[in-house]
């Protein structure tokens, strides 16, 4: 369905609420829980991949340069990556919100 | 006409799940529901029923099986009593929105405490919001009836809901009776194989019981309470088909004697053949009594029941449940909803009775409508009370 299921209806409803498509998590922005975002100092980072490996939500990917990069729209801000990195590249700061 | 034949009300219903070919019986023994769960297990073990079979810890594991056998496409049985269903009845909630059409025979005991093994409804009652489909019986030949109709109605694709069939703990499901076997073949063609409409299969994944958020929740639960609701169409249709294969018609609102009655009793259960005699009993001394009986209790069938009783000066109902701390007896309560706001309706007069399995003659429900009437007489219109306790 292309519309957000805050719209459907009771009747628009799969039987038994079943989900038919797989992986339709990756649509829900968890994003919006967090009050702290990773920001990486690339001068300090070493490639290392820890903040990656430890990342709960698996927010982090790899970038064409070679950095991993906290995806915001699922990164909840929990903080793991930046206490994990060796370097102390990753630092939680308040994430302002966008006017 | 199928062969009739002397039995205990426990092995005729595992026979009728065998004839039903279910393909996973899932239960775990409890008192008196026992006979039933023995009785499948020995089938499977014989051969004479090709099913699986699970030994199960517990009861809560009993109908978790069910409904991950139901969501592959299996058809699935669970039985239970009394404490078996209150540790069961976080997955009630669970199997009715999930649309999966499990049929648990219920051998109605009391809930401890006092710890007690007799008869009565308080376990069912306790799950009554649980959303399944909830037929009541009276006798033998209605429990192997029903397992067929259970799972017809519940298979059926606008239903595809859970159904659960009350039969009364030994006062039916230990007696022999004589029950009319259905040949197989005919069970098949009432009964044809269950075609899921979406089940667990690898070959394409789909997510069942999964997470809502407060913005689709009501919503999901709107389309549950609609599909239970508009089961009851289907449910007339599926009986009128069984009676023209058997004879043996059913109704939601069944009647006694009734049309003319200035008093009606209203029972639900094995209730119902007793008070029948009682009803005789008292229109021979010239008594204006008739009876209605509740065969379905979910959907309610709040229409028929209107249509059963309006006529009527008074009701006297009999409940097998206390609602501690509530307006009386649970089917009472929604007597007195099905009336409110019809101008005139009957007084409703509620009696408990026969809790944990004490014994109610005919002579006893003589003397309810005794009291109800004189009660009412003397002007106590809200008359409540637990029959027969010594003061």
């Amino acid at each position: 369905m292309t519309k957000p299921e805050s719209e459907w209806t009771w009747k628009e409803l799969p039987v038994g609420n079943v989900i038919l498509e797989p992986g339709n998590a990756s649509q829900y922005r968890t994003g919006d829980w967090k009050s702290l975002k990773p920001v990486l100092n690339k001068d300090l980072c070493i490639h290392c991949g820890l903040c990656y490996i430890f990342c709960p939500d698996m927010a982090y990917n790899l970038n064409a340069e070679g950095y991993f990069i906290a995806d915001l729209f699922y990164c909840k801000g929990c903080g793991i990556c930046a206490k994990e990195c060796p370097t102390q590249a990753i630092t939680m700061v308040v994430e302002e919100e966008e006017k | 006409m199928g062969k009739r034949v002397g039995m205990e009300v426990s092995i005729a219903a595992a026979e009728a799940v065998k004839q039903a070919n279910v393909d996973v019986v899932s239960a775990y023994p409890i008192t008196p529901q026992t006979h039933i769960v023995e009785h499948l297990s020995e089938l499977v073990a014989n051969g004479e029923m090709d099913a699986e079979f699970f030994c199960v810890e517990s009861e809560h594991s009993a109908l978790s099986v069910c409904v991950g056998s139901e969501a592959t496409g299996a058809r699935s049985f669970t039985c239970t009593s009394s404490q078996g269903l209150a540790l069961m009845s976080e997955i009630t909630y669970i199997a009715s929105p999930l649309r999966l059409p499990i049929v648990m025979i219920i051998s109605n005991r009391t809930l401890s405490a006092p710890l007690s093994i007799w008869n009565d409804h308080s376990d069912v009652m306790s799950i009554r919001d649980c959303g399944w489909i909830q037929f009541f019986t009276e006798n033998g030949q209605e429990v192997y009836d029903h397992v067929f109709i259970a799972y017809r109605v519940g298979e059926e694709r606008e239903v595809l809901l859970p159904v659960i069939v009350n039969m009364d703990g030994f006062i039916l499901s230990h007696v022999i009776e004589p029950i009319e076997l259905i040949e197989q073949e005919k069970v098949d063609q009432f009964l044809p194989p269950y075609q899921p409409l979406h089940r667990l299969h690898p070959d394409r994944p789909v997510t069942m019981g999964a997470f809502a958020l407060p913005s689709i929740f009501a919503e999901a639960k709107k389309a549950q309470e609609v599909v239970l609701q508009s089961s009851m169409s289907k449910i007339i249709e599926v009986w009128k088909e069984f009676g023209d294969l058997t004879g043996r018609y059913y109704n939601p609102i069944e009647t006694y004697r009734s049309e003319d009655a200035d008093t009606l009793l209203v029972t639900m259960g094995c209730f119902g053949e007793t008070a029948s005699v009682a009803v005789d009993q008292m229109r021979e001394e010239g008594r204006s009594v008739g009876l209605v009986k509740i065969r379905l209790w979910r959907p309610f069938p709040f229409e028929e029941f209107k249509k059963a009783t309006l006529h009527a000066k008074q009701l006297v109902v009999i409940d097998r449940a206390v609602s501690v701390g509530g307006p009386g007896g649970p089917v009472a309560s929604e007597v007195k909803s099905a009336l409110y706001g019809v101008d005139g309706h009957p007084i409703v007069y509620n009696f408990v009775a026969g809790i944990s399995g004490r014994d109610v003659a005919p002579a006893d429900f003589i003397k309810m409508v005794d009291k109800a009437e004189i009660e009412i007489e003397e002007g106590n219109k809200e008359g409540y009370e637990i029959y027969g306790v010594r003061e």
